[in-house]
């Protein structure tokens, strides 16, 4: 049995993307934020409980214009990834996003999320302070939140606690990122009954960019010409350019006074995830 | 996740339907059914009657999604939705033990189901309410694409005729074999239910054993009232998943809705004998109608002990009766 899957699109493999999505180097939404953003303010805490610094965000500027930006971040070293837990978001992280998308929403200002978690924690106290809830509510006002979202996927993109900061107006991709229910690695240990056999648990459940664009999903697949991690200035400028592009599109029909305008951004970003699914009828 | 699935295995109470021995001889309906918790032998047909809850130690065994509707709704008041819709194998999705085509041909036979999620409109004493019930036994009440579209029909049909949405929750995880497909419900589904909200129409949320995974990760827990049963299995991350990554042993009682009620996630927990009455107090709540001397309600909080059921036909959520 061959180990790996070569999808059309390229000779990478679904799990090669994996691993570029994966790779410790590769520029993560603090990377974006420090480059692509001025007068950078990061707003901490969830007014609850604590403060998640693997779901972090806060105000600053975009191409001249306040916005409110969020994203996962993970470490770069073991110290960085306990204090971040690997990027893996308590119940406090997506409080905290609920609680500056209700910020964003009541100043009018658009919101850019950066997605780039396994997926949010399983953890003991993680379900004790409502994990599942968590998520549901972050969901929730973010599909009813009424300013523009732009969302982007910069690299791995993981199941519940990855779509807690997903659901927007754009969804933009790169190249290399990938997006699943379930990382390749359960897929495989549950239905293949090993976990070695990612990749092709990975290949078949169609993890990548250019198959999510194929689905409707992603509304545009940012090339990567060269790995993100080997071409960090230049992945972070296009990726800029590209944010900017939707951003100007969104709010191009947007007005924050505008009852009506908000009402029809509200009914597209509502028919977006309607289509979604695939079934017949008998 | 799997871990509920080996629980209910060995649990598995019952054979309701005759099967078919080698021989092709009939092996009768078990007569007697043993309760898990308790070990007492039960008279199945008590157990029935019973709505299949425990008469020693009232431990609440796992319903069918008809079973359930059948709990919940007057007799013969229940019209079913959109079954017309099928599953297909977006991703052409083939694991070691074949296709998610075949799977879904081979579950559909075993479980006589289409799909892991049955909707409809039904009557709780008159008061005409949505219903939508997952099916554990479809691929464990996983939220492929049927089981979002049918809900979501459901939702926006709820709008149209002004009633309220009471869902069933039981769900094992994510439906792997339909990829991203499955965690877009996710987003498709708690969009309809924000809808729901915006024409200030309530969601009633009955969380049932087991229940994990996207499902109350989305619309199942952001309901305007959340209940469940007692002894429901609930959480984000199955119990193996989190003994795996945490190496730690689990708390006693962990995950339960009563350990829901007591971390402040859940409105109540309800016995299966009262969940008509808790609903039918609920919906009368949000169409307008005051308790008075007529209704037969007590006075203070729900009664332990049904009252006699008034029937009201056909009130709309903003009309008077
Ligand atoms: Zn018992």
């Amino acid at each position: 049995m061959t180990d790996e899957v070569i999808t059309p699109e390229s000779q990478l493999t679904a799990m090669d993307r994996v691993r570029l999505a994966r790779d410790p180097n590769r520029p993560g939404t603090l990377d974006y934020v420090n480059e692509l953003l001025e007068r950078v303010v990061e707003l901490r805490g969830d007014r609850s409980f604590g403060d998640d610094q693997a779901l972090i965000g806060g105000l600053g500027t975009f191409r001249g214009r306040a916005v409110v930006w969020m994203g996962h971040q993970g470490g770069t070293n073991t110290k960085e990834n306990l204090e971040r837990n690997f990027g893996m978001p308590r119940p406090e992280g997506f409080r905290k996003a609920k609680r500056l998308m209700q910020h964003a929403e009541k100043f009018a200002l658009p919101i850019i999320t950066f997605v780039d978690t396994s997926g949010a924690d399983p953890g003991i106290s993680s379900e004790e302070r409502g994990q599942a809830t968590a998520i549901a509510e972050c969901l929730l006002q973010m599909i009813g939140t009424r300013v523009p979202i732009v969302c982007t996927v910069i690299g791995e993109g993981g199941s519940g606690g990855a779509l807690s900061i997903s659901l927007g107006d754009r969804m933009l991709m790169l190249e290399n990122a990938v997006y699943a229910v379930a990382s390749p690695e359960a897929c495989a240990a549950i239905l293949w009954k090993d976990a070695g056999k990612a990749a092709e648990a990975a290949a078949t459940m169609r993890v990548t960019a250019a198959d999510l664009q194929r689905f409707g999903m992603v509304d545009e697949l940012i090339a990567e010409p060269i790995p993100a991690h080997e071409a960090t200035r230049d992945t972070i400028r296009t990726v800029g350019e590209r944010i900017e592009h939707h951003l100007a599109e969104v709010i191009a029909s947007w007005d924050k006074d505008d009852n009506a305008a908000i009402e029809a951004m509200l009914d597209k970003r509502y028919q977006k995830y309607r289509v979604m699914g695939a079934w017949t009828t008998v | 996740m799997r871990s509920f699935f080996q629980r209910q295995g060995k649990f598995r109470p019952l054979t309701k339907t005759d099967e078919r021995g080698m021989d092709g001889a009939t092996i009768p309906e078990d007569l007697w059914t043993k309760c898990p918790k308790c070990g007492e032998l039960l008279y199945t047909r008590e157990l029935e009657r019973n709505d299949r809850v425990c008469t020693k130690c009232s431990y609440h065994f796992r319903l069918s999604a008809r079973e359930r509707i059948d709990t919940l709704v007057d007799a013969g008041t229940f019209e079913e939705w959109d079954t017309e819709i099928r599953p297909t194998d977006p991703l052409e999705f083939t694991e070691p033990k074949g296709s998610y085509a075949d799977k879904l041909v081979q579950t559909a036979k075993k479980s006589g189901e289409n799909e892991s999620l049955i909707t409809g409109i039904g009557k709780i004493n008159g008061r005409p309410i949505a219903i939508v019930v997952s099916e554990f036994s479809f691929l464990g009440a996983s939220m492929g694409s049927v089981f979002g579209e049918k809900l979501v029909r459901a939702v926006e049909r709820a709008i149209d005729l002004r009633i309220p949405v009471l869902t069933v929750n039981a769900s094992g995880g994510a439906r792997m074999h339909e990829g991203l497909f499955s965690l877009m419900q996710m987003a498709k589904t708690i969009a309809a239910f924000h809808r729901l909200g915006e024409h200030r129409l309530p969601h009633f949320s009955l969380l049932v054993d087991p229940c994990y995974g996207g499902v109350p990760a989305s619309f199942a827990t952001v309901a305007d009232v959340m209940l469940a049963e007692p002894g429901a299995l609930i959480g984000f991350a199955g119990q193996r998943v989190i003994e795996q990554v945490t190496r730690q042993k689990l708390p006693e009682g962990f995950q339960t809705a009563e350990f829901l009620l007591g971390h402040g996630m859940i409105d109540q927990i309800i016995e299966r004998g009262n969940i008509r009455h808790t609903l039918m107090v609920l919906s009368d709540h949000y169409v307008g109608r005051p308790a008075n001397a007529q209704t037969g309600y007590p006075r203070g909080l729900l009664a332990e002990d049904p009252v006699v059921d008034e029937v009201v036909e056909n009130v709309r959520v903003g009309e008077e009766a």
